[in-house]
């Protein structure tokens, strides 16, 4: 309701958008009538969800096609994209996070908090300028496209999806790291922890199964919550990697004013996101034997 | 001896005694605060780096060695996509233009558009939390819940989508990022706030039968300005993210305006022909400039014991 209400703000005449400001305005009226957008507002709304309802997400007006078949191709792409990030940065985050946890106040802690911070601060397109510059550019070692060939294999598509996953991967790091350092900074603390300590139990066995144990719950939970965070930085990267992913898809609906697919696109994003959440709190559950108790008593 | 921290906590719950001796204690407090801040290398780090920027920003004109608009363009074209020189150190863009000047002249537009829009969320955010954290049930009911409904958008998307029907404009792109961030800052005031008001001087005020909006800005908001001076802090590098991020993508500051993001936007495409000094140089000022404001907040977070 909010994502239709907000894409029917959007000022202009959509024959016009579509055809260019020179065109006759008996072929604007024309193409208006085919597409229905001179309908009523609540007529449209009713329209589209019905044809959620029944599962289809109607036609782009600018590309002439069904949303489905721009949506899906898009979602696989960027779905590609997202999880090289997500299995670069979670163990490296984490690792940043205990080792910095370890070393509590200690001159690494301040340089990996501090960087982490200021890498997550900076925006994922001047990233990528850096990467480009430095990776394509300078030392010619990746290459600058996302977009594989077509029929690649798996290692050259992750090839030339290293520059635009690592951009990402520099955004996500901070606040993984960070909830990563609080989580073992507190288990370090918990009286369980001093008791394993007190029975002499080495360093490593303390840390591993009590301190990290405890102190990567809350982590996970966090890693998926920065799903949604990742969709802002998927426009921006697919973009300038110029690659087809959903986030270059929203960009080109919105500048095209491409109604069906922007609604499609923040909806389907709105999706993953809640799925996401939700995966995170099942995950956490199963994890968490207290939780998982609690419910079943 | 009680630490600085201390004695400002004593303080702030107004334990102190005698008017006059309190307020000693708070100048005292903050004297020590300020001691405490400056003595730190990384909000010391911080200061300057943006205090660099700041400068460019009020006196661009007078330090910048060349119009960042180009002025003669004509005459111009013939210096295009030079190299870094002696002449021009950063060298020039694909219109001749000297990319250092571009680079000092964009410090206004994201100096301008990020403390407005961070400004502009904490004044938002603060009454709501405010108002949520104090009057609790139904009020902060209705603030929270279309609160949390608005946090499942990734923000960079709202404001596509948003700036798409108001029309791209600097000013929109100020009102739009104030208003996004708005109940982030909501949240926090309002935890802030919930904690503040079991305490003894709420209540005494209370019972001298001030009204609502007296307790809430004038014995309240006082007691909780640290978390909202942190918090304003660390919108303010989520801000220079956002805008930088919108004008990137074409829905902030319009062309011919020498804005970072707009810079980086109009020039990477040329990056791949080995041209990198258009997109590099504003690219480092961007990063300069949220790592500084980043030292900044962990300086004053440290100080302001969060």
């Amino acid at each position: 309701m909010i994502i239709f209400a907000a894409a029917q703000i959007l000022p202009g005449d959509v024959g016009r958008a579509i055809l260019g400001p020179f065109a006759d305005q008996r072929a604007v009226d024309q193409l208006n009538e085919e597409l229905g957008t001179n309908r009523s507002v609540v007529v449209q709304y009713a329209d589209w969800i019905g044809g959620i309802l029944r599962g289809d997400l109607g036609d782009s007006y600018a590309f002439r096609r069904p949303v489905e078949d721009l949506v899906w191709p898009a979602l696989q792409n960027s779905a590609k994209l997202a999880l090289l990030a997500f299995v670069i940065v979670v163990p490296v985050a984490i690792l940043g996070g205990v080792v910095a946890a370890l070393g509590e106040g200690r001159f690494r802690d301040r340089v990996i908090s501090i960087g982490g911070l200021s890498a997550t601060a900076i925006p994922e397109f001047v990233w990528a300028v850096f990467l480009i510059i430095v990776f394509a550019l300078w030392l010619d070692v990746l290459p600058v496209s996302a977009q594989a060939p077509d029929g690649a294999g798996v290692l050259t598509q992750a090839r030339y999806l290293l520059l635009p996953a690592l951009a990402l991967v520099f955004v996500l790091f901070g606040y993984i790291a960070r909830m990563a350092r609080a989580g073992t900074i507190e288990a370090l603390d918990a009286d369980y922890a001093r008791t394993a300590y007190l029975k002499g139990l080495p360093r490593r066995t303390v840390l591993r199964r009590h301190v990290l144990r405890n102190s990567l719950l809350p982590t996970i939970a966090v890693v998926a919550t920065q799903v949604g965070y990742l969709f802002g930085g998927l426009v921006v990267i697919e973009l300038i990697f110029n690659y087809h992913g959903i986030g270059e898809l929203l960009y080109r609906a919105v500048q095209r004013q491409d109604f069906p697919l922007i609604q499609s696109t923040v909806l389907l994003i709105g999706i993953v996101y809640l799925l996401a959440t939700l995966a995170a709190d099942i995950l956490y559950s199963l994890l968490n034997p207290r939780i998982r108790l609690a419910h079943e008593e | 001896m009680s630490t600085p921290e201390e004695r400002a906590v004593l303080v702030e719950r107004g334990g102190l005694g005698a008017p006059e001796e309190e307020r000693r204690a708070i100048r005292v407090a903050r004297r020590e605060r300020f001691a405490l801040l400056l003595r730190s290398k990384t909000f010391l780090a911080g200061i300057t780096i943006f205090g660099v920027w700041a400068f460019c920003a009020v006196f661009g004109e007078l330090v910048a060695p060349y119009d960042p608009l180009g002025g003669d363009l004509a005459a111009e074209i013939g210096n295009r996509l030079q190299a870094p020189s002696l002449s021009h150190p950063f060298g020039t863009d694909e219109l001749g233009r000297d990319v250092l000047s571009r680079v000092i002249g964009g410090a206004r537009d994201i100096l301008t558009i990020a403390p407005l829009a961070a400004l502009l969320g904490t004044a938002l955010g603060t009454v709501l939390g405010l108002v949520a954290g104090y009057f609790r049930g139904a009020a902060d009911d209705l603030i929270m819940r279309p609160v949390d409904a608005f946090l499942a958008i990734p923000p960079v998307i709202l404001g596509l989508v948003v700036l798409t029907a108001l029309g791209a404009s600097q000013w929109w792109l100020i009102v739009v990022i104030g208003v996004l961030f708005a109940p982030i800052i909501g949240r926090t005031v309002r935890a802030a706030v919930l904690a503040e008001r079991e305490l003894e001087y709420v209540q005494a005020a209370r019972l001298r039968n001030e009204r609502a909006p007296y307790i809430m800005f004038a014995e309240i908001l006082p007691n909780v300005y640290a978390p909202i001076l942190v918090e304003f802090t660390v919108r303010l590098g989520y801000a220079v993210f956002t805008a930088a991020t919108l004008s990137f993508l074409g829905f902030g500051v319009q062309p011919p305006s020498p804005d970072w993001g707009l810079q980086i936007k109009d020039t990477y495409i040329s990056i791949n022909a080995g041209y990198w000094w258009p997109t590099l140089f504003p690219a480092l000022a961007i990063a300069s400039l949220v790592i500084s404001v980043n030292l900044i907040t962990d300086g004053l977070s440290r100080v302001l014991g969060r």
